[in-house]
Formats: C-alpha cells, sequence, structure tokens
C-alpha cells in the first residue's frame, strides 16, 4: 500500500504556469486524473514519476521525495504516453530487460507473467517494431508491471485504443486497484474515468478543480447551467412560453435565434417539447452550445 | 556498469538506419587511401596528408558525433530513455554503460579503420600507423565523451556537434592558431609527434601544444564531459509538450 502526496505543487515554464498549487493525495485503488488537453496533466505526472522538478512544492510517496531519487521505481510503474520504445528488440527481450534492470530474481518468470497479465503472449517473439498500437501500449504496460509495483502511474493509457482493447486495459486497472494498488491514470474524457476511477482529480488550466467520487463530479457538471440555442417556426412565441414555465432563467433573443440557459438540465429538455406543442411552435434546430469539454472544466473552475 | 543497459545501446546504435553511415565513412576512408597508394607509392607524406586532414580531421570527430549522439541523443529525442530512467538503478551507471559502449564502437568504427588506412596509405614499418592509432584513440575517447555530454545537454546536439566538429576543429583551426591550442585534434596529434621522435617533423606530424599539457587537457575535457553528463541525466527533465 502506498500514497503519493502532492503539497502545494507548482512548476512553471518560464512565464507559463502549468501546474498551480496543486495539492492532493492518491492512496490505493484507482484515480482518475480528468482534464482537458493541455490542462498539466502530463506535467502532474511528470513530476509524481520523478521525472520534473516541481518549481515550488513537494512530492513524496509514503513520506519520501519522488525527485531525484531513482530508488522509487522499485514501487512505481510507469507508463509513458510517447510510444516509442526500443523497436529493434523483440517484446519479451524488452520485457526481461526491463525486469532484469529492476534486479529481479527471476526475470523471465516476471516477464512470463507480466506478458501474461496484459495478454502478449503469442506476440512476445515479434520484433516491437512490427507490433500495432494496441499491442505497444500492452507492452507498455507489461515493462510498468514487471516488477509488481504498488504504484502504477499511466498517461493517457487509453489513447489509440480499439474498443475491445479499451475494454480489456479497464478490466485490467479496475483488477489492479482491487488488489490495493495505488493506480492513477490520466484522461480527457469523463466517461472513460467514471468508468472505473473510484476517486477523479480534475484539473483545469493547471489547477485542481474539483475532487472526489464521479457521482460528486457528475453532478457538478450536469447540474451547471445549461445553454441551448434553438431555432423555430416563432421563437417570440417559444420565449414567452418557456419564460412562463420557468424551466430557463435567461432568454435571449439578440442573436436572431433563441438563445436559452437553464439551471437544471433534466428538466428543461422535458419542458421544451412539450412547451413548443402547446403553443403551436414547431422547433427547427435545438442545439448545446457549450457542450464542448472544455467548457464544462471552465465552468468547474469559475464555479 | 550495467549489462543490460550495454545491450540495449548497442543495439540500438547498430539497429538504426543511420548505423550505414558507420560503415560508409571508414570504407571511403579505406578506398581513400588505396587511391593514395596507387598514386603516390606508399609515400609515407601522402599518407600522413590523409590522415591529418581527412581521418583525424573529419571522419574522427564525424563518427564520433554519429556514436556519442547514437547511444543516448536518440532515446533522449523520442523519450524511449524513461524506460531506462525510470529503474532503481543509478543514472551514473547507465551513463557511464553508454559511454563504454560508445568508446568501444569509436575503436572498431574509427581507431582501426584509421590505422588500417595508414599502413594502406603508406607507412615505415608500422611507426605511422602505432603513433596514429594511439592519437586516434585519445580524440576518440575525449571526442565520445564529449558529444554524449552534449546529447544530454541538448536536444540540437547533432546540429551543435557538427558545428564544432567541422567548424572549430576544421576551418577556423585552419586559419586562427590560437584556436589550434583548444582542439582535441592537436592535443591528441601531440601523443602521435612524441611517439615519432625525430621523423614527426620530417613526416609533418605535429601538433601546437606539448606532450604533458594535451594529456593533461584531454584528461579534463573527457572528465568534464562525464561528469556534466551524468549530473545533466540525473536532472533530466522528461516531459511531453502538455
Amino acid at each position: 500500500m502506498s500514497t503519493l502526496v502532492l503539497d502545494s505543487v507548482s512548476r512553471w515554464y518560464g512565464n507559463v504556469v502549468a501546474a498551480n498549487d496543486v495539492t492532493m493525495t492518491i492512496g490505493p485503488g484507482v484515480t482518475g486524473l480528468l482534464g482537458p488537453n493541455g490542462a498539466g496533466k502530463s506535467t502532474l505526472i511528470a513530476m509524481m514519476g520523478g521525472f520534473l522538478a516541481p518549481s515550488a512544492g513537494t512530492v513524496t510517496l509514503d513520506g519520501a521525495p519522488v525527485w531525484r531519487h531513482p530508488e522509487i521505481y522499485r514501487a512505481i510503474g510507469l507508463v509513458p504516453e510517447a510510444e516509442a520504445m526500443y523497436d529493434m528488440v523483440t517484446g519479451w527481450q524488452f520485457v526481461v530487460a526491463n525486469a532484469r534492470l529492476h534486479r529481479l530474481p527471476d526475470p523471465e518468470g516476471a516477464a512470463r507473467a507480466a506478458l501474461e497479465t496484459v495478454e502478449m503472449m503469442d506476440a512476445k517473439d515479434r520484433d516491437i517494431a512490427t507490433y500495432s498500437k494496441g499491442m505497444k501500449q500492452r507492452v507498455k504496460m507489461a515493462t510498468a508491471l514487471v516488477h509488481d509495483p504498488s504504484v502504477l502511474l499511466l498517461d493517457e493509457p487509453f489513447n489509440g485504443m480499439d474498443p475491445r482493447q479499451r475494454l480489456h486495459l479497464m478490466d485490467l486497472l479496475r483488477r489492479l486497484g482491487e488488489q490495493g494498488r495505488t493506480v492513477l491514470f490520466s484522461s480527457h474524457i469523463l466517461e472513460e474515468v467514471e468508468e472505473i476511477a473510484g476517486t477523479i482529480e480534475v484539473i483545469v488550466a493547471g489547477r485542481h478543480a474539483a475532487s472526489g467520487d464521479f457521482r460528486r463530479i457528475r453532478r457538478l457538471m450536469t447540474e451547471r447551467p445549461h445553454q441551448y440555442t434553438i431555432s423555430s417556426s416563432d421563437d417570440r412565441r417559444l420565449a414567452a412560453a418557456i419564460i412562463a414555465d420557468g424551466s430557463a432563467d435567461t432568454v435571449d433573443l439578440r442573436a436572431g435565434n433563441l438563445a436559452v440557459q437553464a439551471p437544471d438540465f433534466g428538466r428543461f429538455v422535458h419542458a421544451l417539447p412539450r412547451l413548443a406543442r402547446d403553443s403551436g411552435v414547431r422547433l427547427f434546430e435545438v442545439s448545446p452550445a457549450d457542450e464542448s469539454l472544455e467548457s464544462v472544466f471552465t465552468y468547474l473552475v469559475a464555479r | 556498469m550495467n549489462a543490460v543497459v550495454m545491450n540495449l545501446t548497442l543495439r540500438g546504435l547498430l539497429g538504426r538506419r543511420r548505423s550505414v553511415l558507420l560503415v560508409i565513412l571508414p570504407v571511403l576512408l579505406l578506398l581513400l587511401a588505396a587511391l593514395i597508394r596507387w598514386a603516390s607509392g606508399g609515400e609515407v607524406r601522402s599518407s600522413v596528408n590523409l590522415t591529418n586532414e581527412f581521418a583525424m580531421g573529419t571522419l574522427l570527430p564525424l563518427i564520433c558525433l554519429l556514436i556519442g549522439t547514437g547511444v543516448i541523443g536518440s532515446e533522449i529525442d523520442d523519450g524511449s530513455i524513461v524506460y531506462l530512467l525510470a529503474k532503481p538503478v543509478p543514472r551514473r551507471t547507465i551513463l557511464l554503460s553508454k559511454l563504454v559502449i560508445a568508446w568501444g564502437a569509436a575503436l572498431v568504427f574509427a581507431v582501426l579503420p584509421i590505422v588500417a588506412a595508414v599502413e594502406i596509405a603508406g607507412d615505415d614499418g608500422g611507426r605511422l600507423g602505432a603513433a596514429y592509432g594511439v592519437a586516434a584513440a585519445l580524440a576518440a575517447v575525449a571526442y565520445t565523451a564529449i558529444f554524449v555530454a552534449l546529447s544530454v545537454a541538448t536536444r540540437n546536439a547533432v546540429i551543435v556537434g557538427l558545428l564544432y566538429a567541422l567548424l572549430w576543429e576544421t576551418v577556423l583551426g585552419g586559419y586562427v592558431p590560437g584556436v589550434r591550442n583548444v582542439s582535441v585534434r592537436q592535443w591528441a596529434l601531440a601523443a602521435a609527434e612524441r611517439i615519432l621522435g625525430d621523423r614527426a617533423t620530417v613526416w609533418g606530424v605535429t601538433s601546437e601544444v606539448s606532450l604533458t599539457a594535451a594529456l593533461a587537457l584531454l584528461a579534463v575535457a573527457t572528465i568534464g564531459a562525464v561528469v556534466l553528463a551524468v549530473r545533466r541525466l540525473q536532472t533530466l527533465r522528461l516531459t511531453s509538450a502538455d
């Protein structure tokens, strides 16, 4: 059982702040690091893995600092985002080499176990250069698991995976979490994270925006005001009906179509078709104005 | 020294496409040596000309640059070095293991071909070959360490290394006398000059610096480069541009 602690961690590159005063504790179980691209997830993972010095604050693993301390790699398994490996060796040779670098007593046995875990025993004797993206991802995973680490850090592990591989990896991460390991992975897709992560840490623009289980994060995201752009046969009459109904608190007709802000997502989407029918207005188009993940996150930060 | 790091490094160095150059350049030297032998009939002065200018001045730094960046620069560029660094192995051990492979490769692909080229182009009972062998080995040790350090310190190691090898050692060294005192090639040639004794002046194998100064400078450059490389590797920043 291991715990990673980030204490007021900041990291800046020149004038750019990549991580801004982040404090979080990552314990056993699966934790998802969720945030849009460019939010600073990779920077945080690099600092957790000892590959980047925090500009301020400390990152510790069970009390020991991770920066400039290669001994932590006995406890940490790292799955980098970069795809490059040693292309000119076979998957088997590469995983065995990783086991040897850890000075494991039985490198072949450990490599076999790791490759079996990721279901790569069949293709183990092919050169890594011939592997597909998903196979490379699994070999990367095997190199991270070969020394049976108590902490596993994965940077965007689901990128480029097909649905079957995705399910397989989700299943594996869930199992590793249930074994009491501290598993942290980053992603920019909420569905991916809430599927397997017991705890979710949301990062936006380098800041720690929210933390909790997926229900709490989901609620934060769905209970924010939703905006829609509507075009209909009679925008003015529809606007009046929506205001009278009370399911939206802002209605704006200025832009040539109808813009609505609704505090309760569920109530509004159920009320809108009924209101349109009752007032004899035909709906041509209803589109959510700000459903991009970016705006959801921005809302969380501004909250 | 770590056998796994050495093994992966060697396979990485020889497995990449640019390792073809490590064969092509020495073959080119040997062909030139044969041509000179045919043209001058094995005269020692012609052999010295070829070795001083082309072999020691251009080929040796180029091959050492290829090797120095090949043993570590490529892995830093594509990020695969993370698999070595994320291990409970001291970074010093990782760097020294890679350096040993680099020195071995420089011996095989640069020093031995230079000796062979001298013998083909013209020698006097193996004296010149031995002298240039020692000089090339000394230069190779320093060049390789410098280029390995450069690879860890900057992502533009190939460009910086090329500028150094071609501009500093070859062009500037030819026009600005002072530059020649600060040149791995000149330091290494001091050893060749000493070994040849009286024949050195006759054959034109001369150095700008004394042997003692040369050896001290070679040692300082090599050890300094190794220390710098280890330090930079200990704090190597590895993160994708997020």
